[in-house]
This record gives C-alpha cells, sequence and structure tokens, in this order.
C-alpha cells in the first residue's frame, strides 16, 4: 500500500480529526475557568476554522482515489460524487457548529464540538469508502458519534431515553448489516465492491441465488436504519424528539448525507461493475450457457426491487404518520423519513450516467439545509416556550416575524412548493427516475410519491397555520440568539436563491465530474 | 412589457412584506400600504391595456426567452398571444378591483395586501409563460397566498375552507405535476417549452392516458364537477377581495391550463377511443358531460341556498361549466367562446361577490336570506340594489352584457358539436334566470311586512354610507361588462385569431 496515497487521499478527514482534539485540548487546558459562553465560542470557531481547512485541502484529491496494491479496482473514491458528498458534509458540519452557539444544554463544550467533528470525519469516510470493511469502519464511527451527541442533554430523560432506543436499533442493525456482508463476501470472495459487483454476475447466472437475496435484505436492513427507512425507522421519531437541537439537525442532515452517499457508492459501482463491456458480456455468459437469462440477475435486479419497497413504504407510512403528530420535531422525523422514500426511488433506479448521483446529492444536501434551519427556528421557540408541541408556535407571526417568515420559507421548501429549492430536488429526484427507466412500476412509484407529497402540505401547513393564522397564547416578543437569527436568515435566503437559480449548484456538481 | 406586470407585483408583495408594521391592528402605516398596493394593481392594469392596444391584430408574440436550468434545458419563456392578453387584462381589472373593495381591510393590513399581490402575481406568470415548467412554477405559487387570505380574513368555517382550497389546488397540480415529468421524459428530456412539447409528437397511446391526467388536474380549479366542491365553500369563507379573485380569476387559471396545456399538448387525447358506451366515445365525450352537469347541478343547488354568498359560489360552478363545456367542443366558435366567458365571467363574479361580501354584508352582517328579506334593502340601500340588478342580468346572460355573447358562442358550439349538450346547458340558463331573479328578490325587493317589533319607531338605524372605493370599483367592472357586451370585437379580435392557430394544431 502506497502511504503517501492513502495520506492524500484522507487528508480532509486527518484535518477534522486535528481539529477535534484541538478543541479539546483547548476546552480542558486553556479555558478551564472561562465562562459557558467564550468555550463555547471558542470551541466553535476551532470547529469552523477544522471544517474550512478540511475544505480546503480537498484539492489535494484530485489525483483519484486510493487503490489496491496491484489492482485497479478502488478502495478509497476521490472527487466526482465523493468530493460533492465531502464538501457537503462539512457545509452542514458548519451550518450545525453555529446552530450550538446559541445552545446551553451542557457545560461539555469541548466533547461535544469534538464529538461533531468525529462524526462527521466518520461520514466523510463512508462518501469515499468502495469495501465493506471500510464501509462497516465509517458507518460505526458515524454512528457511535450519533449515539453520544443524542445523549448529551443530561438533564433530560428523554435525551437519555432516545438515546438507548438509538444505540439498541443501531447495535442490531450492525448486526444484520455485518451478517449481510459476510454472505457477500462468501458468495464473491471479495470485499471490494467492483470486485463483488462482477463475481455477483457470475453467481447469479445460471439462475437464482437466494442467498444473494438473503444478503441483500440483511445490507437493506443496515443501511436502511441509517436513512431511517421503513420499517427500521422506529428510532428516528424518538431520536429527533429527544436529542439536543444540534445533535437532531446533525443526524438529520450530515449523517443523511453520508448515508445516501454511501448508497450512491454502491450503486456507483454497480452501475460500472463492467465499465462498458457489460452488455457484451451478458450476451456471452447468456450464449454460453443456452439458457435464457434469469429475470433478476446480477446485483441491480435484486437491489432495485427490495430498494423500491422500501421506498414506497417510507413514504406512505412517513406522510401519513406525520399527520397525527402534534409535537413538531416527531413531524420533521417523519417528514424525514417520507423523503428518504423519495430519494430511495432514485437509488432503486440507478442511472450509468451521473444524473441519478446528482440527482439524489442535489435533493439531500438542499435537503439537510433546510431541515437544519428547520430544527434551529423549532429550537429557538423551545428554548422561550419550553416545548415543541404545535400550541407552543400559536401566533408567532405576531411575536417574531423574522423567524415566522423563515420557518414559512424552510416549510414550504420541504413541502415541495416552487420556486423553493425543495420543489427542484424533487423534480430533479422524479425526472431521474424517469429519465432511467420509464415502465409501469416506475412511472407509478413516481406517481404515488408526487401524490404523497400532495399529502405533506397538509401537516406543514398545520404549523404555518399556528404560526400565521391563529392568535398568540402569549403576546410577548419572542427573540433568539442573534448568530442563530442571522445563520437562520442566511439558511432561508439560500433556499430562496438556489430554488430561484436552481442552475447554480448544478453548474457547481458538473464541476466535480469535469475533473475526472 | 408585459413581463413588469409579474414582477411589479411580486415587487409591490415584497415592500408591503417588509412595510413596518405599525401597531399591530391596522395602524400608522395600513393607509399607506392600501395606497401602495392600489398603486401596484393600477399599474399592473395600466400595463395589461397596453400591452393588450399594442398586441393587437399580432400573433404570439416571445417577450423574453433565456435559458433558466441549461442542463435540463428549461427555458425562462415568456410570451402572449390573444388569449393571454385578454386574460392579463382580466387580472390587471379584477387586482384593481380587488384592492378598491378591500379599502376597509383594518386587521393585518400590509400582510394582506402582500398576500393578495403575490397571488396576483401568480396569475400574470401563469398566463404568460410558454415553458411548462414556468407556467407549473407560477401556478403553485398562487396556492399559497389563497391559503393565507382566506385562513387568516376569511370568515365562514375559514380554516376548514382554506385547508380544503390548498389541498384541493395542491392535488390538482399534483397530478399536472406528473403529466409534466412524463412529458418531459417522454419527449427526451431537452426542453419543456410549449411549443417544443406541442412538437414533439408525442405517442398516442402517451397521450390518452396523460390527457385526462392533466385536464382534471387543471379541471379541479376550474370547478370541474365532481372535483367542485372546494368553490363554494373556499369562495363563502373568503375575504371579499380574495372571493372575487378566486371566482374572477383563480378559476381562470384551471380553465386556461384545461386549454392551453391538456389540449395544446396532447390533443390527441380528445380522439375516439375506437369503442363506446352509451355513447360516449372519447375524453372529450366525458369532460362535456361532466362539464353540462356542473352547468345544470350548480344552478340548481343555487336555487336552494339560503346564505347569499353560496348563491353566487355555487352561481361560479355553473358559470365554469360554460367555459369547460366551451373548450371541448373544439369548434372555433366555442372556444372563442369559452375565452370570452372567461372575462366575462371574471367580471360578472368579482362585482356580484363585491355586492354581496363588501356592500351588503359589512353593513348587515348577515349573509342569511331569511334575514336579508326583513331589511328593505331596496330602500336602504339603493346603491347595492341598483348594482346588483345590473350585475344580475349580466349573470343572467342579459344581451347588452357581456355574458349574453359568451353563453350563446358556447351554445352553438356545443350545438355544432353535439346538439343535446347545448339542449342540457340550455337548462342551465333558465335555472340561472331563476336563482338569481330569486336572489335579487329576497335580498333586496321584498315584499313582505314587518311585524311591529321589527320595525323600530325611530325608523331604521343608518348604514355606513357607501365610500368611494366601493363607487369607482363597481362603475370599472359595469363599465366592463357593458362594454364588451356591446362592443364584443374589442375582445374578439384578440380572442378569434389565438384559438384559430390553437386549434390548428397545438402551437406549431
Amino acid at each position: 500500500m502506497n502511504y503517501a496515497d492513502l495520506f492524500r487521499v484522507t487528508l480532509p478527514e486527518t484535518v477534522l480529526d486535528v481539529a477535534a482534539l484541538l478543541v479539546l485540548v483547548v476546552d480542558l487546558l486553556a479555558l478551564r475557568k472561562a465562562d459557558l459562553r467564550t468555550r463555547v465560542m471558542a470551541a466553535v470557531v476551532i470547529g469552523l476554522l477544522g471544517c474550512g481547512a478540511a475544505i480546503a485541502v480537498m484539492q489535494f484529491q484530485a489525483g483519484g482515489g486510493l487503490t489496491y496494491p496491484g489492482s485497479t479496482d478502488l478502495l478509497l473514491s476521490a472527487g466526482g460524487y465523493t468530493a460533492i458528498a465531502q464538501i457537503g458534509i462539512l457545509i452542514l458540519t458548519i451550518f450545525t457548529l453555529l446552530l450550538f452557539v446559541g445552545c446551553d444544554f451542557t457545560k461539555h463544550v469541548g466533547e461535544f464540538v469534538a464529538v461533531i467533528l468525529m462524526a462527521a470525519t466518520g461520514g466523510l469516510l463512508i462518501s469515499a469508502a468502495q469495501d465493506l470493511l471500510v464501509i462497516f469502519v465509517g458507518l460505526e464511527l458515524l454512528s457511535l458519534g450519533l449515539y453520544i451527541l443524542t445523549a448529551f442533554a443530561k438533564q433530560s430523560d428523554r435525551s437519555a431515553e432516545s438515546a438507548m432506543k438509538y444505540y439498541l436499533f443501531g447495535g442490531m442493525s450492525a448486526a444484520f448489516l455485518l451478517f449481510g456482508f459476510s454472505y457477500l463476501y462468501g458468495l464473491t470472495g471479495s470485499t471490494n465492491l467492483h470486485q463483488m459487483m462482477r463475481a455477483l454476475y457470475a453467481t447469479t447466472a445460471n439462475g437464482s441465488a437466494p442467498l444473494l437475496y438473503v444478503a441483500l435484505v440483511m445490507v437493506a436492513a443496515g443501511l436502511g436504519f441509517k436513512v431511517a427507512a421503513v420499517p427500521f425507522h422506529l428510532w428516528a421519531p424518538d431520536t429527533y424528539e429527544g436529542a439536543p437541537a444540534p445533535a437532531a439537525a446533525f443526524i438529520a442532515s450530515v449523517s443523511k448525507v453520508a448515508s445516501f452517499a454511501l448508497l450512491i457508492g454502491i450503486g456507483t459501482a454497480a452501475a460500472h461493475a463492467f465499465g462498458d463491456a457489460r452488455v457484451v458480456h451478458v450476451q456471452v455468459v447468456a450464449r454460453v450457457s443456452e439458457t435464457p437469462l434469469p429475470r433478476y440477475f446480477g446485483f441491480n435486479g435484486p437491489w432495485s426491487g427490495i430498494v423500491t419497497l422500501i421506498a414506497v413504504a417510507s413514504m406512505v407510512l412517513g406522510n401519513l404518520a406525520a399527520l397525527a403528530q402534534t409535537s413538531v420535531r416527531r413531524l420533521l422525523a417523519y417528514s424525514a423519513i417520507a423523503h428518504g422514500g423519495y430519494i430511495l426511488l432514485a437509488v432503486a433506479y440507478f442511472s450509468r450516467s451521473n444524473e441519478s448521483a446528482n440527482a439524489i446529492l442535489y435533493y439531500i444536501l438542499t435537503y439537510g439545509l433546510t431541515t437544519i434551519g428547520a430544527f434551529g427556528a423549532v429550537a429557538v421557540v423551545e428554548h422561550v416556550a419550553g416545548s415543541d408541541r404545535m400550541d407552543a408556535f400559536l401566533g408567532l407571526a405576531r411575536r417574531n416575524g423574522l423567524l415566522a417568515a423563515v420557518l414559512l420559507v424552510l416549510f414550504l421548501s420541504l413541502a415541495g412548493i416552487p420556486p423553493l429549492v425543495g420543489f427542484w430536488a424533487k423534480f430533479n429526484l422524479f425526472a431521474a427516475v424517469l429519465g432511467v427507466n420509464r415502465g409501469v412500476v416506475p412511472f407509478a412509484t413516481v406517481a404515488l410519491a408526487v401524490a404523497m407529497s400532495a399529502v405533506s402540505l397538509y401537516y406543514y401547513l398545520q404549523v404555518l397555520k399556528r404560526v400565521f393564522v391563529m392568535p398568540p397564547a402569549d403576546d410577548s416578543p419572542l427573540h433568539g440568539n442573534s448568530i442563530t437569527t442571522a445563520v437562520l436568515v442566511l439558511i432561508a435566503l439560500a433556499v430562496v436563491v438556489l430554488g430561484c437559480l436552481p442552475g447554480l449548484l448544478q453548474t457547481w456538481m458538473s464541476n466535480f465530474y469535469a475533473a475526472l | 412589457m408585459l413581463a413588469w406586470t409579474i414582477y411589479i407585483s411580486f415587487a409591490g408583495a415584497l415592500v408591503l412584506a417588509l412595510l413596518p408594521k405599525g401597531n399591530g391592528r391596522g395602524g400608522d402605516s395600513a393607509a399607506l400600504a392600501r395606497w401602495i398596493a392600489l398603486l401596484v394593481a393600477a399599474a399592473g392594469f395600466v400595463l395589461a391595456i397596453a400591452g393588450f392596444a399594442s398586441g393587437a391584430g399580432q400573433g404570439r408574440v416571445t417577450i423574453i426567452d433565456v435559458p433558466w436550468i441549461s442542463s435540463m434545458g428549461i427555458h425562462y419563456v415568456l410570451a402572449a398571444d390573444g388569449i393571454s392578453r385578454v386574460l392579463v387584462l382580466l387580472t390587471g381589472l379584477a387586482a384593481v378591483a380587488g384592492v378598491l373593495f378591500s379599502w376597509n381591510i383594518e386587521l393585518r393590513t400590509n400582510e394582506f395586501f402582500a398576500f393578495f399581490l403575490a397571488l396576483i402575481g401568480g396569475v400574470y406568470g401563469v398566463f404568460l409563460s410558454f415553458d411548462l415548467f414556468l407556467l407549473f412554477v407560477f401556478y403553485e405559487i398562487a396556492i399559497v397566498p389563497k391559503y393565507f387570505l382566506i385562513a387568516i380574513w376569511g370568515s365562514t368555517r375559514r380554516e376548514y375552507a382554506a385547508m380544503k382550497l390548498a389541498l384541493y389546488s395542491f392535488v390538482g397540480s399534483a397530478m399536472v405535476l406528473i403529466g409534466l415529468l412524463a412529458a418531459y421524459t417522454t419527449a427526451g428530456s431537452h426542453s419543456t417549452g410549449l411549443v417544443d412539447l406541442a412538437n414533439a409528437n408525442l405517442p398516442f397511446g402517451f397521450q390518452m392516458w396523460v390527457f385526462p391526467l392533466v385536464f382534471v388536474g387543471f379541471g379541479i380549479l376550474a370547478g370541474l364537477w365532481p372535483f367542485h366542491t372546494w368553490a363554494p365553500t373556499g369562495h363563502v369563507a373568503a375575504p371579499t377581495a380574495a372571493s372575487m379573485l378566486l371566482a374572477g380569476v383563480v378559476m381562470k387559471l384551471g380553465a386556461y391550463g384545461c386549454l392551453r396545456v391538456a389540449i395544446g399538448l396532447f390533443p390527441h387525447g380528445l380522439d375516439p377511443w375506437g369503442w363506446s358506451f352509451w355513447g360516449i366515445g372519447s375524453w372529450r365525450d366525458v369532460f362535456a358531460i361532466l362539464a353540462v352537469i356542473g352547468i345544470v347541478y350548480g344552478a340548481l343547488v343555487a336555487l336552494a341556498q339560503t346564505d347569499f354568498k353560496f348563491v353566487i359560489g355555487y352561481s361560479s360552478v355553473s358559470h365554469m361549466g360554460f367555459v369547460l363545456l366551451g373548450i371541448v367542443t373544439l369548434k372555433q366558435i366555442g372556444v372563442t367562446g369559452a375565452v370570452l366567458q372567461m372575462f366575462s365571467h371574471g367580471v360578472i363574479a368579482g362585482l356580484l361577490f363585491a355586492i354581496v361580501g363588501r356592500v351588503v354584508y359589512e353593513r348587515t352582517h348577515t349573509r342569511q336570506l331569511s334575514e336579508l328579506e326583513t331589511m328593505y334593502l331596496g330602500r336602504r340601500l339603493p346603491f347595492a340594489a341598483w348594482a346588483f340588478v345590473v350585475a344580475g342580468c349580466a349573470s343572467m346572460g342579459l344581451p347588452g352584457f357581456s355574458g349574453f355573447v359568451a353563453e350563446l358562442q358556447v351554445l352553438v358550439g356545443s350545438w355544432i358539436a353535439k346538439p343535446w349538450w347545448a339542449a342540457a346547458a340550455g337548462i342551465g340558463i333558465v335555472v340561472g334566470v331563476a336563482y338569481t331573479w330569486r336572489a335579487l328578490q329576497k335580498a333586496f325587493f321584498t315584499d313582505r311586512l314587518p311585524t311591529p317589533d321589527e320595525h323600530p319607531k325611530e325608523g331604521w338605524p343608518k348604514f355606513d354610507p357607501i365610500t368611494w372605493p366601493e363607487v369607482a370599483a363597481t362603475a370599472l367592472l359595469v363599465a366592463a361588462t357593458v362594454l364588451v357586451g356591446v362592443y364584443p370585437r374589442i375582445l374578439l379580435d384578440s380572442i378569434e385569431p389565438a384559438v384559430k392557430a390553437l386549434l390548428a394544431g397545438g402551437m406549431q
């Protein structure tokens, strides 16, 4: 293994980890006597600098990814979708850290920021991983960080309870994932995604491979947990409700981006398993075996079927369950499940060109940004009203007009109303699905997704109705921290601008592919 | 020039949203907000008139065409043909009248006019978009302000009605979005321009199933029976200006979409299926029957209402039935009549809602016909009575008013297509006379004698005097309907060539 290459490719991760250690050192040694505000500011500033430096060093990855010795198969990819996802993760981490400025739920400031940075490192790793073992290590690095962050509000029973639930579900799903990985290794003799994909064609060419189905269902269970897809979603509402606001925002955005980047990695590996020779290869196999090809052949067939099922279940159950919520955080959790379902459709119908990868990244990055803003706004209200019940939002337009306007923009974007960015993300995504396959099943699922997003307008309007229509229970003005307010306004402006000029983000993303 | 109608409306909305609030209930900035709104609406109206006048005799004129999302081939295309120009004119008229009839809004005035102008901006945008994507964006922009206008400033069951309207609209637009995605990807994913899609030769079988989807999607907003139920509740709950806009222009968005998108892009969806069941052999028959049912059903239900505003609400469903019937005749005269009916109904329904919701209700504080019967409004509010007589005559389709020309053309068109459609729709006209007459009689000219305790000894308490904005707006709307009724050529010269081009093969 070439250690210079390894160092070059993992430079952003290294920078982030160094920043995490620096935060701990500064907070525990230099600032022991300082007051809470100073410590929070110091930790956040170091964290921001770390993220910024990590983005800055990403240009050194331009030389390409890390390969196995004596092979052209990638171990860690760089550039293309990986670079977009990594920059996205770092930017969303920056926003999460900025939201932490106004918080006072913990005295262990240094630890909180350090854990956020380390979890983000795990996210960077799985965005690049092309090997089952690296994937597993990265996922655990991310997940362990998230369990700790969820439990961080030590005075709150809810926080501890939700962290415990999250941890138990997470441990179980990690077990499923490993079990599935072990079968995949057994079937193919390799832990590398590309080698594995090629071997799977040989395994399935002569007929059914029930073990492959077992393996893929297990893998889907493990990864479905990360993206909170039904039926592996049970942790999400409790965690979103119980976790401290920045932690919940982090789980809802950064962790989702990383997990979908991993799914893109798997999809890309499957789509490019044979380079351009795939069609030829399939014909050769068919001629040699003299029997018609099985209907579900190789990796794509079974994977697509399983993921479609999960996607449909997620968007139906997520949207319908959200209708019944009275807690805004739980509402956001169920809506996250539904959004995850939409994105999984594009994972199920994945294109050879980078159209699907771009559509997924566009969706998850803009969704992540919007949802961080939503959690930030909810946290401001929660801080004053002491609850995230819908009734805490009564008459918010009268109490803080700016915050109400921010909520209006963010929630309408989540509902997919143009010209906000959420609408373009949806359109892009569904167009990508239909671009891959315009058969009856993909068309019906897209139609279902569009219908379900019509349902979603109802629950978003339920919150906005309380904000704008109903009279306030308490007429006193409601002020948030000025930095938090500035960040929220910035996010809302970004949602509007990116929505009016949707080409900006797409042009930016296409630059990364041009460099490959 | 017409494009500026969109921009100034949104700019006005933004300015009003940012205007300092004053003391929260009306307050100091309320008067300023009113004048800004009136100025913006009037400027839009003037631009619309200028655009209409300068576009006379021209076909489709592209105003702007720049790439918007180049990777998906989506362009920002604004253009206007005869149909667009007429509907933009209607929007300008309705906007000015709407602001004038909302002059007495005291609750959160700035926000009211901000939402009002945002809605107007979206409506202008839909009528001027010649890219399906852009059209859809404007179409959805119009949904949110409607919700807040009704939910905040409305009356009877406002939150229920607002939510119902928002969800119906959003379900309709979801159907349109599915059709849009399907058409975009089937045509090769390189353009969403209306002209490009119309020229894309979409497969016959594809058009056959996308057409009804898109037609119903837009039809929901046009009050297509049986998806019309949002309309009466929405109209009744809405504040006066919002009901004027809902009936006056928002329902036209739906009808316009049916004509421009559903028929313009998927004309083969109207071809015969090749088999028939009880004489129904194509989507055209299906939608014609739904339109006729809407005409008759709306009129009959209007006849049975006890709430004055519900009478007008159901009459809208009936009159919009004529628009949809005219569109599916696919005859030059029928479609021309449908477009003219859009204009005519926009003006007349606006006037009726204004009289009932603003002039009468704000003074009597009741809309129940049985209570209005005891109030002698004919003598105590002569202005309202006169205005309603004029508006009622126009609504009944008396010669000399715009409704007559429009409905006559629709009837002739449907007679040419299938005589029994015209015959059935004729029933709707007769019932239309009956419900208008009944409402007029009960509300203004009752001969029921008051009982002694109903008649106060010191005479009736005075109503608030009629204000100048009410007079001005009424005069404006009456003038419009009479002008078009007496000299329909003024609009027909613009509509006819555009309809001819549309029917002659989509938008090639």
